[in-house]
């Protein structure tokens, strides 16, 4: 489903991404791991190509993302993202957040779309706030609004970069449950996060990143049983004790 | 001690009357044109390409660089000319409205596209991303989710500038257009009564921008708040 062969991306002269290679298949669920400012956001930022890298070759769906002649926009329409700061629409209400890109991007009537995201803000459990704003919501919240919004668009998998990193200590699990659920449900995942309870709970598997460089990719059992890398070890060592 | 002599201004009323609608045209017609084009400016400016971008720039660092009655008496001295020639409109035609309408709004335009371009970076990218990645095109991304952001932020500064605008119109003196000061000014030397009717004016004047940027300072509290 998303394919990295050899992506490779500079700020400048200093390099973010070192020829990264990474396969995320359908149905899969592939956490990404590593100390900040290793290049996970970055990485995942491309797979929709909203950062652009330099060298390299990645694949959604088939559809290349670096290739000059892809509809970029159409492309990201199918892909669902969920960001770290939500990025809910501050200035319209839930409902219309979750009807915008529906009615403006996939060209869904109005009602439709309204019914749509009716449906999955109730499967988040939030279905009450329909009629609030985003600042009248809880991060949590919040976050569950970005998934539901994401989900409306009918994705054919879904990026989440550091989707609980924002967010108070008491409102993590409100999000994480609806990522297990969906993650239970089949879809393909590739997720940056922090959150190693989450991964043994529905990862496939995990990818370490450390310098921009994938050290390593393996079988959620296989990582957190015997990890390979050095650093791999020492960052399960520090991250694991607060679990 | 100057003899104060108030009589002659309840006659000047109805010219008076007239020339605040000249200036409140012209305000209108700058602060319409002025948002409508400072937004395409801003855009362009931002835009990322060059072509665009440039003379964009070039056209708002000019207007800013040179002093507003000059910008109107050149529009004045030219604007009828090309447009004598261009529209076939007869000599006797009194064009001083429509020169005067086109400098402010050209004018007003370069400043407005600067408070526009500080609301639109205002705006976090991350807004930007979240429409991209719903699918959205950028010119989508900037009208449906930036723009109007960027507006709500921009209204204090908006409304501040439209006050100063609102002053300047009185510049249009310079080109004989009765405007509000200038119809005072008017009546002021017909009546040998120049004293009290610019004083008149003055008050008129502080009245009506006091009392909009007290309301503007109510409404950014309620903007930050």
């Amino acid at each position: 489903m998303i394919r990295f062969r050899d992506v490779s991306k500079w700020y400048g002269s200093f390099q973010v991404l070192d020829a990264c290679n990474l396969e995320v298949n359908k149905g899969e669920v592939v956490v990404v791991c590593g100390p900040s400012g290793s290049g996970k956001s970055t990485l995942i930022k491309c797979a929709n190509g909203l950062e652009p890298f330099q060298k390299g070759e990645l694949t959604v769906d088939g559809i290349s993302v670096g290739a000059r002649g892809t509809n970029l926009p159409k492309l990201r329409a199918r892909v669902g993202m969920v960001f770290q700061h939500f990025e809910l629409f501050p200035h319209m209400s839930i409902r219309d957040n979750l009807a915008l890109a529906q009615v403006k991007v996939l060209g869904r009537g109005r009602d439709e779309a309204v019914a749509k995201g009716l449906k999955l803000l109730d499967r988040v459990g939030l279905a009450a706030q329909a009629g609030k704003f985003p600042g009248q919501l809880s991060g949590g919240q919040q976050q569950r609004v970005a998934i539901a919004r994401a989900l409306a668009m009918d994705p054919i998998c879904m990026l989440f970069d550091e989707p609980t990193s924002a967010l108070d200590p008491e409102m993590i699990n409100e999000v994480l449950e609806v990522m297990v659920e969906l993650a239970r449900e089949g879809m393909t995942m590739m997720c940056v996060t922090h959150e190693m309870g989450f991964a043994q709970k529905v990862a496939h598997r995990v990818v370490f990143m450390d310098q921009g460089r994938i050290v390593e990719d393996a079988p959620k059992a296989e990582f957190f049983g015997t990890p390979r890398s050095e650093r791999a070890q020492l960052f399960l060592s520090k991250i694991l004790h607060h679990v | 001690m100057y003899d104060f002599d108030w009589s002659s201004i309840p006659g000047a009323l109805p010219i008076l009357a007239s020339g605040a609608l000249i200036t409140l045209k012209i305000t209108a017609t700058a602060i319409v044109v002025g948002i409508l084009w400072g937004t395409l400016l801003a855009v362009a400016r931002m835009s990322g390409r060059s072509w665009l971008a440039w003379p964009a720039a070039a056209y708002v660092n000019l207007f800013r660089s040179v002093p507003l009655v000059m910008v109107i008496l050149w529009f004045y001295l030219i604007v009828p000319q090309l447009l004598r020639r261009g529209l076939d409109i007869p000599a006797s035609y009194d064009i001083r409205m429509a020169s005067g309408l086109v400098a402010f709004a050209l004018f007003e335009s370069a400043y407005y596209s600067e408070i526009i371009r500080a609301g639109i970076q205002s705006v976090s990218k991350g807004q930007v991303s979240a429409a991209l990645a719903l699918g959205m095109t950028g010119g989508q991304a900037m009208r449906l989710v930036v723009l109007p952001q960027a507006f709500r932020n921009m209204v204090p500064l908006l409304l501040t500038q439209a006050i100063i605008l609102f002053q300047d119109t009185s510049l249009v003196y310079v080109i004989g257009l009765a405007d509000f000061f200038g119809s005072a000014y008017k009546v002021g030397d017909r009546d040998g009564r120049l004293v009290e009717l610019l004083l008149f004016a003055g008050f008129l004047y502080f009245l009506a921008c006091f009392g909009a940027s007290v309301l503007v300072r109510r409404l950014q509290r309620r903007v930050a708040a």
